[in-house]
């Protein structure tokens, strides 16, 4: 099966504290550290998995610059077949659509069976699996949290309310994009990257693929985002200052006076 | 201006709570509405759902198939297509169902998309500005969207306040016809039902919750200790049931239980809206975090900055104290 | 006078089996060459690992653990028991030489052995014989009736050993038995024909059967000499052919396990012994993934195993409840090595041992305390293939989440917790400490004498960062200058080593190196005795390195440090041994002669201290891995202090600090029980005053250069 992945890198949310720099019109990137997207790597791993049990190639793609290599390295070193970078100063600016419109073109000049995305990525907008999927007009399932190959097609779950998961049958080829936690996703080394410091990254640019001026870049965003803030406090909690035994008994005290001490 | 419709999430014939959230969302981008209701659906719970829209939609859309007995988000879209007319503003709750419809519905219609807006500054020009977050809610964002082809607008549920407003009578307009037949490359089998483990979280009163901040999963017995005092039950976020500390059954959130309790302790949770949209009944909620500035002393009613794993014990000998019971 | 054994009798009673005796020596000598070539076969394909160096060190060292048997008195009864029958053996020895050479050339006289000196070894050895026997008999005993804890056999590993141990036992006792009796019925035979015989020693085996036979018809005792004759000889043969089947093995192979024993402790076997750092890249696959992967020393220590089962029994994890015995890691690659490389027939290997002897979580639940190699009487090594089993599990990406989430902050931001790199120094801007102590952060442009390496836990850590405090507050006492690299020092990655990520440990370590040397530091210290242990083996190139308790110690001895009283008088005081600090590293009396500098302080000892201290529970990576098991090590150890009548723990290690602070916690013994590190402990107690250089030196707002 030909796999493709399409993964992001974004600063890594666990290791940095979001903070507004100075100026109050971006977040503080100097000290950021990024890697891959959380559930991109749970795709790439899927993939992984799903190509040992059933035969066929694994591709990683991402649309970026020169900074993008080394995520696509690491899941490389992962055991990804194929890496490939998207570049192109007409591509700086787009929306999720305009990204979407480039991986479109991309997949187009492939033969990709099945295309993963994770849900969604640091700006949380969990768009770019589904409007892939629509340009395409494959069909497309989210918030996949379990995949199993049956002949032509999928049987994949999805996470829905209450813990319970929706059982789909879906139609090969199809774009699905991943819920985290739907593996255990293998580690990834210093080593395993620097085993894979040689294998050469295709790069890509607009006209390699063809891609439409109008459809992409700054110019055709129709969302764009205007600054970043932290909103004002509202009245928020009633905080407790005192000692920390003063502030156990107001605590109980609070719940005894709802019911909550039996 | 054009014409705002919300789809409307629906269950075995009852309402979701989004629907008057959307409803309110489209009356800030539109004060002068009404919007329009679609739902999508068959037989009796659709009727049913129709019937019980009445304020704040003035018409509502009726679209009944049966292929759409199962709210599949793929025959959802064909269908939207095909009814909606051109260039429109639809609201839908970004909840499972609406990060699976809408970014290819945008698509589709030709449409801008936005994701998981939870604020509405207004109209400018051919534009509608609103606020997003980002980071896993640490920075708020505001966006500007090109609304002269039409939006798709994704909504977190809960982040808008149904409204109330005087009643208008809606007419229900049954827009079936204009959907042919659906063809399916993604076809719905079964619901699985999550175990239901060995504790029930939705039946209890007053709820101890764990997240993050809980360290390792052999700290997770200071919040037991505190919960069997109180009669209570340990729930959690969902980075504790991915980390394997806690089962699944014990999760609150969009993609965990929903639980209406009368007393929340939020302990060593910061607050992210997925787990948030799983508290249901406005309990009063009690926040713990060793961060004076972690969300969720924005949505508590009451706030303790301090380290969990020192406090739970606190409360625990306190609660002791309290019942009568010697401090171990 | 002549020895008996070339007496004309024995010789005519066994000339007529000649033949015979010849041919089984030439079957046993000739089958016993053919098992130990097959033996060997996986030794020759294994790893390389060069232990020939310092021979005369080595050499003392089999004088000390091999024939001196050093560390069998460790476990009295067992200890005592052995200790003789090894000393019998090796008196033994050129006995049983002779009596096998004798059945060939009648005639022989061991060299040496004539005369006088040749009848007291003949009384020595008959007594030697005799006791050897009753401690079979002993031993089995102890086997059947008393069963020994260690020696049982959890039914995962299989079945029991007892049925073998025994077996074996009983040939000994078989062997010694056929010696005596062969013995005894020459003796008797010459008393018969009147002829001159040697005395058996009195009391002895040989003795007693000689009166018990003397009296027998001469036909009668012909047939008893032949027999024993040949039971010995088949017995003897059989032995020596059947050990390298079993734990008897051991009786080869322990003078080489010993001779090639690691001389250092503390140090851990590069990935390769031949390939440099640099050249790393180039290696194919790192650490042990197929038994061929393990060195000819590793494979040379699954044979040596007696099976005595003293590692597991004071292994933690296993205490705990652990899937991992040491024991049986060994056992289970012996085992593996037979199977594989088996005396009859074709040689089939290169399957990986995770997933088939071993499984995952038997490999990272080792805390790497080192109690399994500080009583095992082989010195079989244990550690270095820990290590190398869990390289290769990071080789194949096969690691728990819960680890992979800290190596990757450890990757991207030098410490665990994933915390940013310019936060590092903010435990030394407290405000409240500023004021009584000013810490300098190495800056490359000034310079003090000692670097005060701080780690990850104390800098990070709420509760740690108060010895990062205290040590500053000691080192500002004793004068002469200390900073912190700061921002510029990354985890000490001794832990990252250890569970098998050696590219990250290098990373790390060469980050450190460099801003250790621009900082100009002649000499190192810290309060952490895994970076302790780390700057001083993993480390090259770098200042010497000292734990704060041996400053203290050496200030305290000096009388530069005074203690006021104790401020609790009531307290009873018991100190942890680390085992970073204790065991691996021998530091065991310099914090145990700061505590007893401390007036009116109570201290009681542990059952398990020193080199007997139990783990706390590990740290480092250890603190995120998520182990299955029964109990934890720190509930363990602090029900030892309580059992020593102990109500406060000293400890000198932030990771046993926090380990035995939770464990209280888990045990439901707060408000009964705390604990405290050794630079809390002393810092609290600091006599400051009458001192007028040290006054005047706190009156300055920065201290250290």
């Amino acid at each position: 099966m030909e796999i493709l992945v399409c993964m992001r890198r974004v600063p890594d949310t666990s290791e940095n504290e979001i903070e507004l720099n100075v100026a109050g019109n971006d977040i503080e990137r100097d000290e950021l550290v990024y890697s891959v997207n959380e559930a991109d790597n749970y795709a790439v791993e899927e993939a992984l998995q799903i190509r040992d049990r059933v035969g066929g190639n694994v591709t990683v793609v991402t649309v970026g610059g020169e900074d993008d290599e080394e995520v696509l390295r690491r899941e490389l070193a992962m055991g990804a077949n194929q890496a490939v970078l998207i570049s192109d100063e007409e591509f700086s600016g787009s929306d999720g659509r305009g990204i979407a419109t480039i991986l479109k073109d991309f997949v187009q000049r492939g033969n990709y069976d099945l295309v993963l995305t994770g849900v969604q990525a640091d700006d949380g907008a969990a768009q770019v699996g589904g409007m892939l999927a629509a340009m395409l007009d494959y069909p497309f399932a989210s918030l996949v949290n379990s995949i199993t190959v049956d002949g032509e097609k999928l049987k994949v779950s999805r996470e829905i309310e209450g813990g319970n998961r929706e059982l789909n049958e879906i139609d090969l080829p199809c774009v699905l994009s991943i819920q985290t936690g739907i593996n255990e996703p293998r580690y990834v080394g210093m080593r395993g990257i620097r085993q894979v410091a040689s294998v050469p990254i295709s790069l890509l640019g607009a006209s390699d693929l063809g891609v439409e001026k109008t459809a992409v870049g700054e110019v055709a965003a129709k969302v764009r985002r205007l600054d970043y803030f932290v909103p004002a406090p509202s009245k928020g909690a009633e905080m407790l200052h005192g000692r920390r035994e003063e502030n156990a008994h107001k605590v109980l005290e609070l719940i005894a006076a709802r019911g909550g001490l039996k | 201006m054009a014409r705002i419709f919300s789809y409307i999430v629906h269950r075995g014939g009852i309402v979701d709570d989004s629907a008057a959230e959307l409803a309110a969302v489209a009356r800030r981008i539109d004060p002068a509405g009404p919007p329009t209701a679609i739902v999508t659906g068959w037989g009796a719970d659709l009727d049913a759902v129709c019937n019980s829209l009445l304020s704040p939609y003035g018409e509502v859309w009726k679209v009944a198939n049966e292929s759409l007995a199962y709210p599949n988000a793929e025959l959802v879209r064909q269908t939207l297509v095909k009814v909606l007319p051109p260039n429109p503003i639809l609201l839908v709750p970004h909840d499972h169902f609406g990060i699976d419809l809408s970014a290819g519905l945008s698509i589709k219609l030709n449409a801008a998309f936005v994701s998981d807006v939870l604020g509405i500054d207004g109209i400018d020009g051919d534009s509608l500005r609103m606020v997003r977050q980002e980071f896993g809610g640490q920075v708020s964002a505001h966006v500007r969207c090109d609304i002269s082809s039409g939006a798709v607008i994704n909504v977190r549920p809960g982040a808008f306040k149904p409204e109330q407003v005087t009643p208008i009578s809606s007419v229900v307009i049954d827009k079936s016809s204009a959907v042919g037949p659906l063809t399916a490359r993604r076809r719905y089998l079964e619901t699985i039902v999550a175990e239901a483990g060995d504790v029930d979280i939705t039946r209890h009163n007053v709820l101890v919750s764990i997240g993050r901040g809980m360290q390792e999963k052999d700290k997770v017995f200071l919040a037991e200790e505190l919960a069997e005092v109180l009669g209570a039950a340990v729930s959690c976020s969902r980075p504790v049931v991915d980390a394997k500390w806690m089962e699944k059954s014990r999760q609150v959130g969009s993609s965990g239980k929903t639980v209406k309790p009368k007393v929340y302790l939020a302990c060593g949770i910061s607050g992210a809206f997925q787990h948030l949209a799983g508290i249901k009944g406005n309990p009063f909620l009690i926040a713990i975090n060793k961060n004076p500035k972690a969300p969720i002393f924005q949505v508590a009613d009451v706030g303790v900055v301090d380290d969990v794993l020192e406090f739970l014990p606190e409360l625990t000998n306190k609660a002791r104290e309290m019942r009568g019971v010697a401090a171990k | 006078m002549v020895g008996f054994y070339s007496s004309l009798l024995s010789s005519e009673w066994l000339v007529p089996g000649r033949n015979l005796f010849l041919t089984i020596h030439v079957l046993g000598i000739v089958c016993f060459a053919y098992i130990v070539a097959k033996r060997v076969v996986p030794l020759v394909r294994a790893q390389g690992d060069p232990r020939f160096d310092h021979p005369w060190t080595r050499l003392g060292r089999v004088l000390k653990f091999w024939l001196g048997q050093w560390k069998h008195p460790r476990y009295k009864f067992a200890g005592t028991i052995h200790i003789l029958i090894f000393a019998g053996f090796i008196l033994l020895a050129a006995r049983a030489f002779s009596v096998l050479i004798v059945g060939v050339s009648e005639n022989f006289v061991m060299p040496g052995l004539s005369g006088r000196t040749g009848y007291i070894y003949n009384l020595v050895t008959d007594y030697a014989s005799t006791v050897v026997f009753l401690c079979m008999v002993v031993a089995g005993v102890r086997r059947l009736v008393f069963k020994p804890a260690r020696y049982a056999v959890p039914a995962k590993y299989g079945k029991s050993h007892t049925p073998d141990a025994v077996f074996l036992l009983g040939l000994i006792a078989i062997l010694m038995v056929a010696d005596s009796l062969f013995a005894a019925s020459n003796v008797a035979g010459h008393a018969q024909r009147g002829q001159p015989a040697e005395a058996l020693a009195t009391l002895s085996l040989p003795w007693m059967l000689q009166i018990l036979i003397g009296s027998m018809p001469l036909a009668t005792l012909w047939v008893l000499n032949v027999t024993a004759y040949l039971v010995h000889e088949l017995t003897f043969y059989f032995l020596l052919c059947y050990r390298p089947f079993g734990i008897q093995f051991h009786v080869e192979t322990s003078l080489f396990s010993i001779y090639f024993a690691k001389l250092e402790r503390g140090r851990l076997k590069p990935v390769r012994w031949n390939v440099p750092d640099e050249h790393l890249d180039l290696v194919k696959s790192f650490g042990v993934k197929t038994f061929e992967d393990f060195t000819w020393k590793h494979m040379l220590d699954f044979y040596s195993c007696a099976d005595c089962g003293r590692c597991a029994d004071n292994c933690p994890a296993n205490a705990a409840g652990r899937p991992l015995a040491p024991r049986f890691l060994t056992i289970k690659a012996r085992d593996y090595a037979f199977r594989h490389y088996p005396v009859l027939g074709r040689a089939n290997n290169g399957k990986p041992l995770i997933g088939n002897i071993y499984s995952e979580d038997e490999i990272w639940s080792c805390t790497t305390c080192g109690a399994c190699e500080e009583e095992c009487p082989l010195l079989v090594e244990y550690i270095d293939k820990i290590v190398d089993l869990r390289r290769g599990m990071i080789d194949d990406g096969n690691v728990p989440q819960s680890l992979q989430k800290p190596l990757k902050a450890l990757e991207s931001r030098g410490n665990p917790y994933g915390r940013m790199e310019k936060k590092r120094a903010d435990w030394a801007n407290a405000a409240e400490f500023q004021r009584s102590c000013s810490v300098k952060i190495f800056d490359g442009k000034s310079s003090a004498g000692i670097l005060y390496f701080v780690d990850s836990i104390t800098s990070y850590d709420d509760r740690m960062q108060s010895i990062g405090r205290s040590t500053s507050r000691i080192l500002t006492h004793i004068g002469g200058g200390f900073g912190i690299l700061g921002a510029a020092e990354r985890d000490s990655g001794h832990e990252v080593r250890r569970f098998g990520e050696e590219m990250l440990f290098m990373a790390l370590r060469d980050h450190n190196t460099d801003a250790i040397k621009a900082s100009g530091v002649q000499r190192i210290v810290t309060a952490d005795p895994h970076a302790y242990n780390a700057l001083k083996h993993d480390y090259k190139d770098v200042p010497p390195v000292e734990h704060i308790s041996q400053v203290i110690a050496r200030e305290v001895k000096g009388g530069n440090i005074r203690f006021h009283r104790v401020e609790n008088e009531d307290n009873v005081y018991t100190y942890h041994d680390p085992c970073y600090l204790g065991r691996h590293n021998r530091i065991y009396e310099d914090p145990r002669a700061v505590l007893d500098a401390i007036p009116g302080l109570k201290r009681v000892e542990m059952k398990r201290s020193r080199d007997r201290s139990f783990c706390c529970g590990g740290g480092g990576l250890m603190l995120f891995y998520e182990p299955k098991e029964e109990q934890r090590m720190g509930v363990l150890r602090v029900r030892m202090a309580a059992e020593a009548g102990a109500n406060v723990i000293v400890t000198a290690c932030p990771f046993c600090l926090v380990n035995i602070e939770d464990a209280i916690k888990v045990a439901g013994l707060e408000g009964e029980m705390s604990a405290t590190d050794l630079t809390e402990l002393v810092d609290q107690h600091l006599t400051r005053e009458g001192c007028p250089e040290k006054a005047k030196e706190l009156e300055t707002t920065t201290c250290g250069g």
